[in-house]
């Protein structure tokens, strides 16, 4: 029953896309819903899974949550912001 | 030797041109040490002239404003939070404009009318048409000369009591250790990757506060690096971007403004750390977003004890600066020179003049045009194909079908704006049954260079 329960209440986060992440998913931002007790990696990896482009920025962006730089092991909360942010070399 | 009456294959003409190119590249790289090596002669010769001459009149001493400053920059000095101190700050400082294109083009207007003591300028290029929209130093007048000059005429023009002095040289390792010891501040407003670590690690290894700015699309970032205990550039992007990922404004575009806006908040920065004034940008990252008008700044990471640059464990020393391999590191050039494919073999390869003779002549083809449609729209040869090389897969139906109409033995050309993805598209057609399609070298830019002297270009 509590396994049950679990599996209802997934949490819903925002993904921001920037630079040339937003060229490789054709979007600005989406919603993505995880299971209770994901990562910040967790949610990259769900994210790549959609987007098998962004594999080649993966080593190369700096990923924030709620606009606050954060390591992969955060766990991330309902109604969380996460940004994917490569470096944008143009001038 | 060879004379005249020489006829080389392609293939001998590209082994040539290759090698000459690896000859030319030593020689710059040779030129520019040694520019480098005679500049500190010459500046050891002035310091000593100098020193055996009295200061000049002109400059004021430390807090010190001439009345003509004082009326020049009075609005500064009415603001109660920079004021006459601040302004003596400027005045005392130095800042090197690395790049002087469409960051550097507002940065350096603001720089040079704030009233900073001495103001560098950096590039290599020369001003061309297509950088006016957004390069807003430049003027038409300017065309085919140094960005340099250019720049630098424009700031004198602004602001004659400010010291400009000119860079016309490649920022490199061998030259950039002596350009940028003689300044306080740095703006990188450069547009490529491997100039970005280069400037990081250069600043980290003289200690200098590093204001960086970025823009490509739509899109802009700015942030202070190395500065206060802050981090590097490394330090954010240990690994650099793989080559597919760094775009240019030449293949991507730019909407002018939106480098307007980043150079103008690098000068911003800049004053502020010249000045003493306010919170630098350090730590925190700002992100513009032109689409939307949103402006989001992001909190990033400390220093990285990790950081090959500026690390606890090894910080970068001048001599393993100047033996980095900043193109190998980022596999991508310093110079904004374009990429040049090499995938075909020579009869999968067609000069842009043979298919103008063929298709003079009648010859049954078809003519596939592989970019993006927003560039097909700009301009396309006569009776092409728009089918764009990332929908390529998904539409060969239609090149079988468009093959069908023609006769028997048509041909299949494929052409696209400098010739690389041509090349990709008659790779992955000869993969896909189309045996004899051809690619036309060099793309529209040839046809234009070689076939028809008036065909736009872009
Ligand atoms: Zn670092």
């Amino acid at each position: 029953m509590d396994s049950e329960k679990e599996e209802r209440i997934s949490i819903k986060i925002k993904v921001l896309f920037f630079a040339r992440a937003r060229d490789l998913t054709g979007m600005t931002d989406m919603s993505l819903e995880v299971s209770p007790g994901t990562t910040a990696l967790g949610c990259l990896d769900k994210v790549i899974t959609k987007f098998p482009g962004l594999e080649e920025i993966r080593n190369c962006m700096v990923l924030a949550l709620n606009e606050e730089y954060t390591p992969e092991s955060t766990v991330v909360k309902d109604r969380d912001e996460l940004a994917l942010i490569p470096p944008i070399s143009g001038g | 030797m060879d004379s005249g009456g020489e006829r080389l294959t392609a293939s001998e003409i590209h082994t040539e041109l290759a090698s000459l190119q690896t000859a030319k590249a030593a020689i710059d790289e040779r030129i520019s040490t040694l520019e480098s090596l005679l500049k500190n002669i010459t500046t050891e010769d002035e310091s000593e002239t100098a020193s055996s001459t009295p200061a000049a009149a002109e400059t004021p001493l430390t807090g010190q404003l001439t009345a003509d400053m004082i009326y020049r920059y009075s609005r500064h000095l009415l603001l109660p939070s920079f004021g006459v101190e601040a302004q003596s700050n400027l005045l005392n400082s130095s800042v090197l404009v690395i790049g002087a294109g469409g960051l550097g083009s507002p940065a350096l207007l603001y720089l040079a009318a704030c009233g900073f003591g001495r103001v560098g300028i950096v590039d290599h290029d020369v001003v061309e048409l297509n950088n006016l929209h957004r390069q807003i130093i430049h003027t038409e007048a300017y065309i085919g000369r140094s960005k340099v000059e250019s720049a630098a005429a424009t700031c004198r023009a602004i602001n004659s009591t400010v010291r400009i002095v000119e860079h016309k040289e490649a920022f490199r390792t061998s030259n950039a250790l002596d350009i940028m010891k003689k300044y306080d501040i740095v703006v990188d407003a450069t547009d490529n990757a491997p100039s970005r670590y280069m400037i990081s690690d250069c600043c980290v290894v003289l200690g200098k506060p590093l204001i960086s700015g970025a823009a490509l699309g739509l899109e802009g970032q700015l942030t202070v690096y190395n500065y206060n205990g802050g981090p590097c550039y490394r330090c954010l992007f240990p690994t650099p971007p793989p080559t597919t990922a760094c775009q240019r404004c030449a293949d991507s575009g730019v909407l002018g403004v939106v480098p307007g806006i980043i150079g103008c908040l690098q000068a911003l920065e800049a004053i502020k750390v010249a000045g003493a004034v306010g919170e630098p940008l350090s730590g925190r990252m700002l992100l513009l977003d032109a689409l939307s008008a949103r402006i989001r700044i992001v909190k990033i990471r400390g220093r990285s004890l990790q950081c090959e640059a500026c690390g606890e464990n090894a910080p970068m020393t001048e001599e393993q600066f100047r033996n980095f391999d900043y193109e190998k590191f980022t596999q991508s050039p310093l110079s904004t020179s374009p990429l040049k494919l090499d995938l075909l073999p020579e009869d999968a390869r067609i000069t842009s003049k043979e298919y103008y003779e063929k298709n003079i002549k009648g010859e049954a083809h078809v003519l596939i045009d592989v970019r993006p449609a927003h560039h097909y729209k700009i301009i396309s040869l006569p009776n092409s194909l728009n089918i764009p090389l990332s929908s390529l897969e998904q539409r060969l139906s239609e090149i079988s079908e468009a093959l069908g109409r023609k006769e028997e033995s048509a041909s299949l050309y494929v052409v696209c704006r400098r010739g690389n993805d041509s090349q990709r598209a008659v790779q992955y057609l000869r993969g896909a049954g189309f045996n004899l399609a051809k690619d036309i070298i060099g793309g529209l830019e040839s046809w234009a260079h070689d076939v028809d002297p008036k065909f736009p270009t872009y």
